[in-house]
This record gives C-alpha cells, sequence and structure tokens, in this order.
C-alpha cells in the first residue's frame, strides 16, 4: 500500500449565489482507488466534480494534488498554464457527452495523438503507432483510424473519448456520467473495458454516475450526495448492502431487480 | 495455535428508515474466534443473523460497536473501525469469501472471473489461468463453459466458479456463505475435500452451511447464533 493520498480534498464548498452547489466536501483519494459519487440529479456531484478537476472555482476549500515530482501542490494556487498542463498530461476528464470531449471535425487518429503531442511526442510514426494501439485498447479497429467520431456511433465516440484521455497514462481520471445516454449493451461494454482498463494501468478514478449498478461495479468506494452534502461515504460495498441514511436506503431499494 | 479471526462483543441493528425508522435488533454482544485450521460453522435457525454475521466479518455491513480483529500483514486490524482502503487490502491479502450467488461482471469469461483474485494480487495472468483451470475441473464445470462469461450459468454452474474464485487464494481466512447450497452430491463431496485441504493448511474457516451431511463433515465447533439473539435476551429479561 502506498502511504501517500494522490489527492487531499479539504473543505470543498461551491456556492451560487445564495443556492448551494455543494458543501464541506472533504476526502483522501489513494493510488489506484476509484471513488463514485452518486445522487439524483441537482444533488451537486457534478459541480463537486467540475470544482475537484479545476474546471469550476469552489468558494472555499483546498485540493492538494500529489505531483509526479512527489510535491504536493495546491490546484487553486498554480497559474492557469500549470492547470492546463496538469489537465493535459496528469489527469484525464471523460464527459458524458463525447462530442465535449473530443475535436469531432478531426480523425479518430488525430484525436488520440493531440494528446501525446502535448506531452512533446512529436515522430509522425510514433504517434500514429500509439493510436492504433489505444484504438484496439478501446475495441475500435484500426481501419476507422482517418474517420472522424462524427462517423461513429455514440458508444465508439465514448470509446474513442477513454483512449484521448488515456493514451498519456494519467494518473488520475475523472469521469461525468461515463455510460449515460448508452444502450445497455453498449454500457456492459464499456464497463468492463473501464473496470479491466482501471485495473491494468492503476489508475485512479472518481466516478459521477446516478447508477448505482455502475457505482458497484467501477468503485472501492462511494460518496452519497444530496443537496449538495456528502450524507454517506464508504466501502462501496457496505453502503449498497447496508445503508444508514434514509435517502441512500431510498435510493437502494429503488433500484430494479432484473 | 495463532488465531487469524477474533470477534469480540459486537452488536448490530437495522434501522429501517423507510419504515417509519423501526430498529430491527441482529445480534448482541457476539464475541467468538477461529483458530488457523479450524472450521466454525455457525449455526441456528434462518432468520437468526447468521449471514449478517458473515458480512460483519467481511465488513459489507457496519458494525454498531465491538471490534472485529484480524491478523494481517504481521499485525492486527479492527474491520469494525479499518477505512475502506484497508479493508480492501485485507480482502486482497487476507481474508477470502464465497458468497451465496455470484455477483456477474458483464463479459468477463468463468475462467477469468476465477483468475481474478490471484491477479489482482500482482500474478501473472497465464499462472492464474492455470490455478483457475484446475480448480473448475476438479469441479466438474465442463470446459465450454470456462470461456463464457456466468451470466447464463445455472445456479450450481455459478456456484462452482464462485467456490472456486473463493478457494484459489491462499487467505489465511475463508468464510462461507452456504457454499453448497444448490450443488449435487458429487460436487458436494468435492467441496469438502477442498475445505478440508484448507483445514490442513492452516487456513481459518468460517461458513454456514445448512445441509447436515456436509456439516458434519466439515465442523470442528458450531456456534449457536442464536446465543447471540437480542429478541432472546428481551424474552430472558421479561420472564
Amino acid at each position: 500500500m502506498t502511504e501517500t493520498p494522490l489527492l487531499r480534498v479539504k473543505d470543498i464548498s461551491k456556492f451560487y449565489g445564495k443556492r448551494i452547489g455543494c458543501r464541506n466536501v472533504s476526502f483522501d483519494l489513494w493510488p489506484g482507488e476509484v471513488l463514485a459519487i452518486v445522487g439524483e440529479s441537482g444533488s451537486g456531484k457534478t459541480t463537486l466534480l467540475n470544482c475537484l478537476s479545476t474546471r469550476l472555482m469552489p468558494t472555499t476549500g483546498s485540493i492538494e494534488y500529489h505531483m509526479r515530482d512527489g510535491q504536493y501542490r495546491e490546484l487553486f494556487h498554480m497559474n492557469e498554464a500549470e492547470r492546463r498542463f496538469l489537465m493535459r498530461t496528469d489527469w484525464g476528464f471523460v464527459h458524458q457527452n463525447p462530442a465535449d470531449g473530443l475535436r469531432m471535425t478531426v480523425s479518430a487518429g488525430a484525436n488520440v495523438g493531440e494528446r501525446l503531442m502535448a506531452v512533446g511526442d512529436r515522430h509522425y510514426g510514433n504517434i500514429r503507432a500509439t493510436a492504433i494501439d489505444w484504438l484496439g485498447r478501446v475495441e475500435i479497429n484500426a481501419d476507422r483510424i482517418d474517420d472522424q467520431p462524427r462517423a461513429f456511433s455514440g458508444g465508439m465516440r465514448q470509446r474513442l473519448q477513454i483512449a484521448r484521455n488515456l493514451v498519456t497514462s494519467p494518473r488520475l481520471v475523472f469521469m461525468d456520467e461515463p455510460t449515460g445516454g448508452l444502450d445497455v449493451s453498449v454500457q456492459a461494454r464499456l464497463l468492463d473495458l473501464v473496470r479491466g482498463l482501471v485495473q491494468d494501468l492503476g489508475l485512479s478514478a472518481i466516478v459521477v454516475t446516478h447508477d448505482l449498478a455502475v457505482a458497484r461495479l467501477l468503485s472501492h468506494r462511494m460518496m452519497v450526495m444530496k443537496d449538495g452534502n456528502v450524507i454517506e461515504h464508504g466501502l462501496t460495498d457496505r453502503v449498497l448492502d447496508d445503508p444508514h441514511e434514509p435517502y441512500t436506503q431510498l435510493l437502494v431499494s429503488s433500484i430494479l431487480q432484473v | 495455535m495463532a488465531t487469524p479471526l477474533v470477534v469480540s462483543e459486537v452488536f448490530k441493528s437495522f434501522v429501517m428508515h423507510l419504515r417509519d425508522g423501526i430498529r430491527l435488533p441482529v445480534v448482541a454482544d457476539v464475541s467468538f474466534s477461529v483458530a488457523s485450521g479450524e472450521c466454525v460453522v455457525l449455526g441456528g435457525p434462518s432468520g437468526i443473523g447468521k449471514s449478517s454475521l458473515l458480512k460483519m466479518t467481511y465488513g459489507n455491513y457496519a458494525v454498531d460497536g465491538g471490534q472485529i480483529l484480524v491478523v494481517h500483514k504481521d499485525s492486527i486490524v479492527d474491520l469494525a473501525t479499518a477505512d475502506p482502503r484497508t479493508v480492501i487490502d485485507v480482502r486482497r491479502h487476507t481474508m477470502g469469501y464465497v458468497s451465496q450467488f455470484l455477483r456477474t461482471v458483464p463479459r468477463v469469461s468463468a475462467i477469468d472471473v476465477v483468475a481474478e483474485p490471484l491477479t489482482a494480487r500482482g500474478e501473472s495472468a497465464t499462472v492464474a489461468r492455470e490455478r483457475a483451470a484446475e480448480l473448475l475441473s476438479r469441479l466438474n464445470l465442463p470446459k465450454e463453459l470456462w470461456q463464457l462469461p456466468p451470466a447464463t450459468f445455472s445456479g450450481g454452474e455459478q456456484q462452482r466458479v464462485n467456490i472456486a474464485r473463493g478457494f484459489i487464494t491462499d487467505h489465511a481466512i475463508l468464510l462461507l456463505d452456504e457454499p453448497t447450497a444448490s450443488l449435487d452430491a458429487r460436487n458436494r463431496a468435492v467441496v469438502v475435500e477442498l475445505i478440508e485441504a484448507k483445514k490442513k493448511a492452516g487456513v481459518a474457516l468460517l461458513g454456514i452451511f445448512h445441509d447436515d451431511e456436509v456439516r458434519e463433515a466439515v465442523a470442528d465447533r458450531i456456534l449457536d447464533v442464536s446465543a447471540f439473539s437480542p429478541r432472546k435476551a428481551l424474552a430472558a429479561a421479561d420472564a
């Protein structure tokens, strides 16, 4: 077990005027750990994810990240260029809608290659070979490398987005409803893929989802949010098998059994 | 003799918020221990809290009070208060669990489901699959099924996958929740042999067996869970 957390989150709150986005959220995320944030629409889970990934400035609180050089840096004390570099290299962000995370009018290969160029890769042959390798890992045929994502199905676009994010070997990936809007067989394929990649690459992830089955399958630990507050937090099995809070019990008892 | 699992003064109740917050007491003041090479069987009628006790030991259920102590990597961990990361590490290296039903993962083949606890500990996929194949053939699972995801298997086939997955590691503690419930006599006998082998290897086993024959064959000691029933304690106080 590695003894230092990757991310140290303390008292993150975000207010939209008088309305609460999320309030006083604190946790540590460890290397190799997958954290699921669950809750209904409007519970603040996406606000929290956006604060954690610095896409949104929290009203209060601090987030420290364990850099590759072993130092902790406070994310909001970094300058914009440093933060952008971190997001392009050491982090990934998988959006619910692939169109938000992909460049729809350049080829699939370029979508993957662009992140490699951001970390300094310049050799065209290498970039293309790596892109083909990654397309294979997300089960996209190599002969689609020159096609634009516009020509891809929803499931393929989502897999391409994952390849684009993972190609730089990030240590931390944020996912916002990665399976939302996909039909169940495509969902299962994507979940299995994400699960395998997380395991093989040993990366840490924070996954926002309203689907408890997704949380069960992917995460080690989960946080349940309601009205901007984290109301229950613990081992995923424990929260789902023995929910304590009234809202969590309602959520768990509302799952449809197949 | 080493004692890798000690349960001490454990209390548990469920609060059902969807039913006006009624409190259902499950067990009270549970204390016992399991030694290396010993198989302790939880006994008592249905609904008395046997499965709950097993789930608390594995960390799926929280406890209201008391300690669940396991020897993990040469130190003692209290699972009642351990953080999620520690519980996961204990499950990976120290404590295995064969649940009553297999929770299937879409698209993962039976053989990889079985091999996973080994690969999760850093064993190579080849070695892990070899071990998985040995166990699956020992449990008479037809070879044609090995490469298929177990979601469409029969109850007995799924349970054998589940057993193989639980027995593949050399965990020092193994929890068994009715591992033989949907097996035929031949495969029940295989499970009894596997349990005997674990005992010889010094594993501490804690299990629930409704099948009398299997229970007779494997149990060193039967722990009557109804002794910990809070309802019984209440009844005694009233009398």
